[in-house]
């Protein structure tokens, strides 16, 4: 139960019921990913070397571990609200449509945890 | 209803390729292609963390001739999608529809996102 009252639970979200949430979430990470996708870019070309060693150190400083894992999460955010929209737009059988949507929410949920625990594991030094 | 095969607004067979219209649909297509993109990310980083062995593996899968020029649209896929991104995030403060803009806009992002995929790889390799 919401403690929310009926007034304040629709005041926004007009007739779609959804609001602008997905349209400013989109927004934010989108400015987000335009400062980690220009820091990531940075560093492939910083990088001495795309060798073994040379990336376990540099994942191996916080800060770059932090941002590599704020880039994955961010990324595939973006990329979910994006594909939603695709998927909205282009597939039009109602309960393909949300066993669609469902496998895409997984598919990005498996491949950020992949992801960041990947970043983590090299970071803390396996 | 019955509203099946009912001619389609804009009639695609009949219009006009503009620029306008054609970086709104590579904007969706780039989007698309950096979706799947991210997934290499992913597998190299799971790579990484698997040890040399499993990363080598990977450094031999990506090095390949096919997975070279794939990246090499991935890479312009990204700058596109970014310079484009800035020209919608823009656009998102209300400046900027008039047409002349709008194709000023459109042509600046083009050159931007070939100047930065060429410079990328100018500077990686």
């Amino acid at each position: 139960m919401s403690l929310k009252s009926p007034l304040g639970q629709v005041m926004g979200l007009g007739s779609a019921r959804g609001g602008t949430g997905h349209w400013w979430s989109q927004r934010v990470s989108a400015l987000a990913l335009l400062f980690l996708g220009l820091w990531f870019a940075a560093e492939l070309i910083c990088l001495e070397s795309l060798g073994y060693q040379s990336l376990t150190t540099f994942m191996s400083s916080p800060v770059n571990a932090v941002l590599l894992v704020l880039l994955v999460a961010t990324l595939f955010f973006h990329s979910l609200l994006g594909i939603q929209v695709v998927i909205e737009d282009y597939v039009h059988h109602a309960g393909l449509k949300v066993v669609v949507l469902v496998l895409i929410k997984f598919a990005h949920v498996l491949a950020v945890a992949l992801g960041v625990y990947s970043v983590l594991r090299v970071g803390f030094g396996a | 209803m019955t509203t099946k095969n009912r001619p389609l607004s804009p009639h695609l067979q009949v219009y006009r390729w503009q620029i306008t219209m054609v970086m709104s649909i590579l904007h969706r297509a780039t989007g698309i292609a950096l979706a799947l993109g991210s997934l290499v990310l992913v597998y190299w980083l799971a790579s990484l963390a698997s040890g040399p062995a499993a990363y080598a593996d990977a450094q031999a899968l990506l090095g390949s001739n096919l997975a070279r020029v794939l990246l090499g649209c991935v890479s312009f896929a990204f700058f596109y999608h970014l310079s484009n991104g800035v020209r919608h995030l823009v656009w998102d403060t209300g400046r900027g529809f008039e047409i002349s803009q709008l194709y000023r806009s459109g042509y600046l992002a083009v050159a931007a996102s070939i100047v930065l995929t060429a410079g990328f790889w100018l500077l990686v390799l």
